[in-house]
């Protein structure tokens, strides 16, 4: 075994390099969330499968059923195309499922042992799962990323402020996902389980935010369903950048945006805070939950 | 600052006092008491279920004891957690790399994870990673490494930060021959080369054998700590087994001369007496019965375990499994 035999002393003694752990610090603190963050890139990288695989879903959905009701709803004969309308849905739904697996992967570390590696290590647990949680949504929102490429095939013309902007709505919608993600993996021991669980929280999430249709003139039931789901607080103002930089939005769409309580009209400033503070909240669950566990 | 890598040799690299951990009614840990000297390969050898891995998580600070207390390398296991964790080594018993990186990210990751000066790094992952005959591999992703390569990793990467004590749990099991004489090649040469203590668990009686003490855990309880060789001597008698053209009369015969209890086994007379080598010239002049082949054994850590446990490793083990088993379905049925 060629392997060995640098071990069995033919080969020159190698210096002992003596090295030291220092106390904790916010400076270790640091590098660890670090390479918590560069560790979900590594594997992003080296797993091109995953991007492929997860953008099967909204491709699916935004040219399959997209033109199929297009067709029905005789939405082209009006002068509008279905699949500009719910592309911000499609946008938001891939980073959502994204985020989803890359929450997931702390299901995996517990089954194949990483996780112990990482729960010994002289630091914080916070410092572990906010890694964790920053680094699957970078993932997941350069996953959204790559759906923007297909923008002008949706009649979504390309504008730089366009991209960035929505690059960082991905991103904290990412973020807020990932962190309920790792919440719900905090709990649950176990690869099925998980799938499970998201399947049944997940799919409601996204069918009832409104990625598909408008938010106004809904039925009651279904729109006091919509106020309280938190997507529906990303998907719009999503939905809205989108439209701004059309320049001609035909009347139909224009009207779609603006989620409103009791017919007051939500500012996009409010909605992106819930978002951000459902996150935040989500995360500090996150990380109380791994602290308690042994 | 002080507190780098040189050990005192004043200060026990573990120490504890009644450690006891109970889970519901089952005392998996029954209060013992345990000190490991600075420097020493120490070894834990019980049968599966014996509470040898509850042990190392509670010195390892990844289970909370119900009572008693421990400290590593001179640090309180409950309220020191942190110090604690900075100067030990951890390879588990179950694998704990991530596959989809490769060696050297693996312990890259450690090494960012512990906080080790930047400069250190590349040179120490260098040094052990050339210790464990991994360094030309060290581009390559850790699933494509067979089992005792991974384990081969672990132990490099338990290494990474320079522990005082690393703790190995069953570092052996399950790999191949060759795969585990190797591994003792290099605990023989950390301990040669670095200021470490190793302590160890297995259940192997021949690796116990290179340990410089064992201490002999049994249903939660240490029954026996000491050298090898002290443990094998406190057995006493070397057992000897002779053929012979008349075994009857070979019976009655030592009966009368040395007052023996011989027993006849496998065609066999077997009896235990101390300084069994020594014994052999005489039994040859004085037996008086013709003697076709001796054979003298010295007792072994079999015998060892034997005697302070009352079973074989292996029943124990049966048992222990039993044990368990029970205790699952009382859970169950709960």
């Amino acid at each position: 075994m060629t392997d060995l035999a640098t071990s069995d002393g033919s080969i020159a003694p190698i210096e002992v390099v003596r090295v030291s752990v220092p106390q904790r610090s916010w400076k270790s603190e640091w590098r660890a969330i670090k390479i918590m963050w560069r560790r979900e890139m590594i594997r992003f990288v080296n797993d091109r499968m995953r991007v492929v695989t997860s953008l099967v879903q909204p491709l699916l959905y935004l040219f399959v059923l997209g033109s199929g009701l297009n067709a029905f709803a005789g939405a082209s004969a009006e002068g509008f195309n279905l699949k500009t309308f719910i592309f911000p849905g499609i946008l938001c739904m891939t980073v959502m499922f994204a985020a989803m697996f890359s929450a997931m992967s702390i299901v995996w570390d517990r089954e194949f042992g990483f996780l112990r590696e990482m729960m010994v290590a002289p630091i914080r647990r916070s410092s572990i799962v906010i890694g964790k949680v920053l680094g699957g949504a970078t993932v997941a929102s350069l996953q959204g990323l790559v759906m923007i490429i297909i923008a002008p095939l949706v009649d979504v013309p390309y504008s730089l402020p366009l991209i960035i902007g929505s690059f960082l709505m991905l991103l904290l919608l990412a973020f807020a996902m990932t962190a309920f993600g790792v919440m719900i993996a905090a709990r649950i021991k176990q690869m099925q389980s998980f799938m499970g669980v998201m399947q049944m929280i997940i799919l409601p999430m996204f069918f009832i935010s409104g990625a598909l249709y408008p938010v106004t003139g809904l039925p009651t039931w279904l729109a006091v369903l919509n106020r309280f789901d938190p997507v529906t607080y990303a998907v719009d103002p999503m939905r809205k950048l989108v439209f701004e930089h059309i320049d001609k939005l035909p009347p139909q769409l224009a009207n779609t945006t603006g989620v409103t309580w009791f017919g007051w009209a939500v500012p996009t400033v409010l909605e992106i805070a819930i978002v951000a503070a459902l996150g935040l909240g989500m995360l500090a669950i996150a990380i109380w939950e791994f602290q308690k566990a042994e | 600052m002080s507190d780098t890598q040189s050990l005192d040799p004043g200060i026990p690299a573990v120490e504890a006092v009644g450690l006891t951990k109970t889970y519901d009614k089952f005392e998996a840990v029954r209060g013992i008491d345990l000190e490991v000297h600075a420097g020493e390969v120490f070894g834990f050898l019980g049968p599966n279920g014996a509470g040898k891995s509850t042990t190392i998580n509670m010195l390892c600070t990844l289970t909370r004891p119900s009572g008693g207390q421990a400290r590593v390398a001179g640090f309180d296991i409950v309220s020191q957690r942190d110090d604690v964790r900075r100067h030990i080594g951890l390879v588990f018993q179950d694998p704990t790399l991530d596959g989809y990186l490769t060696g050297e990210q693996n312990l890259r990751m450690h090494a960012e994870l512990y906080g080790v000066q930047r400069d250190l790094v590349d040179p120490r992952m260098e040094q052990v990673m050339r210790m464990v005959g991994l360094w030309d591999r060290k581009d390559q992703q850790v699933q494509t490494y067979s089992g005792g390569m991974r384990r081969r990793l672990e132990i490099a990467r338990g290494l990474m930060h320079s522990p005082r004590v690393l703790f190995l749990d069953e570092p052996t099991v399950g790999l191949d021959p060759q795969t585990r004489s190797s591994i003792w090649g290099y605990i023989e040469e950390l301990k040669a080369r670095e200021e470490i203590t190793i302590f160890m668990t297995t259940h192997y009686m021949d690796e116990a054998e290179f340990c410089d003490r064992i201490a002999i855990m049994d249903t939660g309880q240490i029954v026996a700590v000491d050298t090898p060789d002290a443990l094998k001597e406190a057995v006493g008698k070397d057992t000897i087994r002779i053929q012979t053209e008349n075994d009857e009369l070979a019976i009655v015969r030592l009966r009368e001369l040395y007052d023996l209890e011989p027993t006849v086994s496998e065609g066999h007379v077997t009896f235990g007496i101390a300084s069994g080598e020594e014994f052999v010239p005489r039994l040859f002049a004085e037996l008086n019965v013709p003697i076709k082949s001796v054979n003298v054994n010295r007792p072994t850590l079999d015998d060892v375990f034997m005697k302070y446990t009352g079973s074989s490793i292996r029943d124990a083990e049966q048992a222990g499994a039993s044990e368990m088993s029970r205790v699952v379905m009382k859970a169950m049925v709960k």
